[in-house]
C-alpha cells in the first residue's frame, strides 16, 4: 500500500512488491475465510433444515441484506481512513420518514424523485459530518455521536407521534423489494453492482488508495502531499448519501415508518464491516469483504430462524462472531508482520 | 507580559480549568433558566425526580471516565446493566434468596469487565471494536436468560429503594443520587490523590512511556474494565428496582448518552486529559436540560438535540481558542 508513494530503486522495488504480493494474498485469505464460514454455515443449516434454501428464503435473506450490504460500502470508506460514521441510522431514520413522507404529501409524485430526495438528505447529513472531520480536524467518534443524536433529535421533531403507513405509499414503490429477477430481488442486484463500483475504485482509483494510506498513517499521508482533509470529506459525504438511499429502501421494505425506524442501526453495520475484515483503526479491509460481512450477519439470523432456536440467540452469537473476527484478524495481522519483518532482514 | 504568566502556567491545568469552569456557568445557566421557565423547577420535588431519572447514567460515567482517560472506551456498560438485570430477575423468578442474588450479578459483573479488560490488554484488540462485540454478546445473554418474559414481583422492601428517598434528606434525594455522590467522591480521590489515578493519566497519554516508567498497564486497564464491570451492574440492579422490571432491554442504548457525558465533560477521546469534576459538572448540565425540557413543552425524547449539540461545543470550543490564537499570531 505504502509502496505506490514511495519511489525506491529497482531491487528494492522487486522486494516490496514480493512484500505486497504476500500481504495481498494474506488479505484474500482473510477475505475467503469469511466465506467459507459463510458456506459452511449454509450447508450445514440446509442439511438439517432443506426449506433454508429454499427460493422464498433467499430473497428474504438478499432483502434483508441490501440495505445492509449498502450501508457496509459507506462505512467501510469512512473506517478505512481511520474514522467511524456512527451517525448512519439516524440518517436512515430522518430519510426514511421523509422520502415515505412525500408520497404521502404529494401523491402521484415519481419514485425516482423520492429516492433522488432521500439521497439528497443524507448527502446533507453526510457533509455536515465530513466539514466537521475534515476542517475542524476533531474525532470522527465524538462529531458523529454527536450528530446520531441531532439528526434523530430533529427526526423526531418533524415526525412527532405521526407515523407514515403502507397503504400512504404507492404499490409499485411497495413492492420495489418484492421484484425479482429470476428469484434474485432487483434491489440486490442494484446493490451488488454498486458495491462492486465501489469495491473496484478502493482497489484501483488514486483517491480510493489515498483512503487507506491516509488509514495506515495520517501523518505520514498528509507529509506525502495526500490531500487527507478532502478524502476523509468525500468518504462521510458518500456514507452518509448512501445512508439516505438506504433510508429510502427501507421504507419501502417496511411500509410503517415513525420516528424509531433505523434506531441502534450504526453498531450493526460497524458490526459487519469488523466481521467483513476491515480494520477498526483504519488502513486495511475491502468493500466485498465489508458486504460479505453483512450478507453472514444476516444469514445467521435467518437460519435461527429457520432451524426453529429462537432469535433470542441472534444477537449473543453475533457477539460472540465479532470478537471471534477480530480476535482472527489480529492474529493474522501480527503473523504477517513478523513473516514480512523476516523476509526483510533476509533479503538485505 | 500576559505571555510570560502563560508560560508559567501548566498549559494542561489551564485549559482544563477553563473547560470546567465554562461547564460550571452552563449549569448555573440552565439551572437559573430552568428555574425562570418553570417555579417547579428548583423543587425538592423535582430535584428528587432528576436524580431518580438519570441516577443509573451517572454512576457509570464514573468508571466511564477513567477508561477513556487510560485511552480506551467501554461501549457495552449498557448491555452489563441490561444483563444484570435480567439475571436479577431470571434467578428471583427461580427463586433464589435476594442476598446469593446480589453477589452473583456483581461477580457476573465483575467477569464481564475482566473479560473485556482480557480481550483488550492480553490480545491487543481494539476496545472499540472489542467492546461493541461484548455489547451484542452481554444483550444477547439477557435476551437469552429472559426471553420475552418480564419479572416484575419482585419484593417491595427493595423496590422502594429504587423509589423511595434516603431518610433525613428531607425526601430529596434518592439512594442512586447518594450512590454517586459517594462513588463520585472515591473516583475522584483515586483518579486525582493516589498514583494509581495518575498512572491512568500517564497511559492515556503515552502507553509506551507508562510501561517504560514501570507502570503495570495491562493490569490496571483489565482493573478499570473489571470495576466498570461492577458498577454497572450495581446500577442494573439500581434500575431494576426503579422501575421494579426486569426485561431484557432495560437500558438499551445507553452506553452512547454515558460516553456522551463523558465527552461533555471535557475528557478526551484519546485519552490523558480530563478531570472527575468536570463529569460530575457534565452530569448536572445533561440531566439539568433533560429536567427543563421536561418542564416546558418541548418534545422530550427530541432532547438528543442539546445533548448532542453542547457535545460538538467540547470538541470545537478548545480548538476555537486555538485557532483563534493561531490567527491572531499571524
Amino acid at each position: 500500500m505504502r509502496a505506490a508513494i514511495l519511489q525506491n530503486s529497482p531491487s528494492q522495488q522487486a522486494g516490496r512488491a514480493r512484500q505486497t504480493g504476500l500481504a495481498e494474498r494474506v488479505f484474500r485469505i482473510r477475505e475467503s475465510g469469511i466465506l467459507v464460514v459463510l458456506v459452511v454455515f449454509v450447508a450445514v443449516t440446509t442439511g438439517v433444515q432443506p426449506r433454508f434454501l429454499d427460493a422464498a428464503n433467499i430473497q428474504f435473506v438478499l432483502v434483508d441484506t441490501t440495505t445492509f450490504a449498502l450501508l457496509a460500502l459507506g462505512e467501510t470508506m469512512v473506517v478505512i481512513s481511520r474514522n467511524v460514521d456512527l451517525s448512519v441510522g439516524s440518517v436512515v431514520g430522518l430519510s426514511a420518514y421523509l422520502s415515505a413522507d412525500l408520497f404521502a404529501s404529494h401523491p402521484g409524485i415519481p419514485i425516482p424523485v423520492v429516492f433522488l430526495a432521500g439521497l439528497g438528505i443524507g448527502l446533507a447529513c453526510g457533509i455536515a459530518n465530513g466539514i466537521m472531520v475534515a476542517a475542524g480536524r476533531v474525532p470522527s467518534l465524538v462529531v458523529t455521536l454527536a450528530t446520531l443524536y441531532i439528526i434523530r433529535g430533529l427526526d423526531i421533531l418533524i415526525v412527532g407521534g405521526n407515523e407514515v403507513d403502507a397503504n400512504q405509499l404507492p404499490n409499485a414503490f411497495l413492492d420495489i423489494p418484492k421484484d425479482t429477477i429470476g428469484g434474485i430481488p432487483d434491489i440486490a442486484i442494484a446493490a451488488a453492482v454498486v458495491i462492486a463500483i465501489g469495491a473496484y475504485y478502493l482497489r484501483t482509483y488514486r483517491s480510493g488508495r489515498d483512503l487507506y494510506a491516509i488509514g495506515s498513517n495520517p501523518d505520514a499521508a498528509r507529509l506525502a502531499g495526500l490531500p487527507a482533509g478532502r478524502r476523509v470529506f468525500t468518504a462521510f459525504a458518500v456514507s452518509g448519501a448512501i445512508a439516505g438511499l438506504a433510508g429510502v429502501l427501507w421504507a419501502a421494505q417496511y411500509g410503517t415508518i415513525n420516528s424509531t425506524a433505523g434506531t441502534g442501526y450504526e453498531l450493526q453495520v460497524v458490526s459487519a464491516v469488523v466481521v467483513g475484515g476491515v480494520a477498526i483503526f483504519g488502513g486495511s479491509g475491502t468493500a466485498t469483504g465489508a458486504a460479505i460481512g453483512a450478507l453472514l450477519l444476516t444469514t445467521i439470523s435467518s437460519a435461527l430462524y429457520v432451524l426453529g432456536i429462537s432469535s433470542f440467540w441472534d444477537q449473543a452469537i453475533w457477539g460472540f462472531l465479532l470478537l471471534l473476527a477480530i480476535a482472527l484478524d489480529q492474529t493474522i495481522t501480527e503473523r504477517l508482520t513478523s513473516a514480512l519483518r523476516k523476509r526483510r532482514t533476509r533479503h538485505e | 507580559m500576559s505571555n510570560l504568566t502563560e508560560r508559567f502556567r501548566a498549559p494542561q491545568l489551564q485549559s482544563a480549568l477553563r473547560w470546567e469552569t465554562g461547564l460550571a456557568v452552563v449549569v448555573i445557566l440552565i439551572f437559573a433558566i430552568g428555574s425562570a421557565a418553570s417555579p417547579d423547577f428548583l423543587t425538592g420535588n423535582n430535584l428528587f425526580n432528576l436524580g431518580l431519572s438519570n441516577g443509573e447514567i451517572a454512576i457509570m460515567t464514573l468508571p466511564m471516565t477513567l477508561i477513556i482517560i487510560s485511552g480506551e472506551i467501554d461501549l457495552s456498560v449498557a448491555s452489563i446493566l441490561g444483563m444484570s438485570s435480567a439475571l436479577l430477575g431470571f434467578l428471583w423468578a427461580r427463586g433464589w434468596p435476594m442476598p446469593a442474588i446480589f453477589v452473583t450479578v456483581a461477580v457476573v459483573g465483575v467477569a464481564a469487565g475482566a473479560v473485556n479488560g482480557l480481550l483488550v490488554t492480553r490480545l491487543r484488540l481494539p476496545s472499540l471494536a472489542v467492546t461493541i462485540g461484548t455489547l451484542a454478546l452481554y444483550r444477547g445473554i439477557a435476551t437469552i436468560l429472559l426471553g420475552p418474559n418480564t419479572v416484575s414481583d419482585f419484593p417491595t422492601a427493595y423496590t422502594n429503594l429504587g423509589v423511595n428517598a434516603v431518610p433525613f434528606t428531607g425526601n430529596d434525594m434518592t439512594y442512586s443520587t447518594l450512590i454517586f455522590i459517594v462513588l463520585a467522591i472515591v473516583f475522584g480521590v483515586v483518579l486525582h490523590a493516589t498514583p494509581f489515578g495518575r498512572s491512568i493519566y500517564a497511559m492515556g497519554a503515552s502507553p509506551e512511556a507508562a510501561q517504560f516508567a514501570g507502570i503495570r498497564v495491562k493490569r490496571i486497564k483489565t482493573i478499570l474494565f473489571m470495576v466498570s464491570g461492577f458498577i454497572c451492574s450495581l446500577a442494573g440492579v439500581l434500575w431494576t428496582f426503579r422501575l421494579n422490571t426486569a426485561v431484557q432491554n432495560n437500558g438499551l442504548g445507553l452506553e452512547l448518552s454515558v460516553v456522551a457525558i463523558v465527552l461533555l465533560a471535557g475528557v478526551s477521546i484519546f485519552g490523558g486529559k480530563g478531570s472527575l469534576i468536570g463529569v460530575v459538572l457534565a452530569v448536572l448540565a445533561f440531566a439539568g436540560i433533560q429536567n427543563a425540557l421536561l418542564l416546558t413543552n418541548f418534545n422530550q425524547e427530541a432532547t438528543g438535540i442539546v445533548t448532542g449539540a453542547l457535545l460538538l461545543a467540547s470538541v470545537f470550543l478548545p480548538n476555537a481558542g486555538r485557532w483563534f490564537r493561531r490567527l491572531s499570531h499571524s
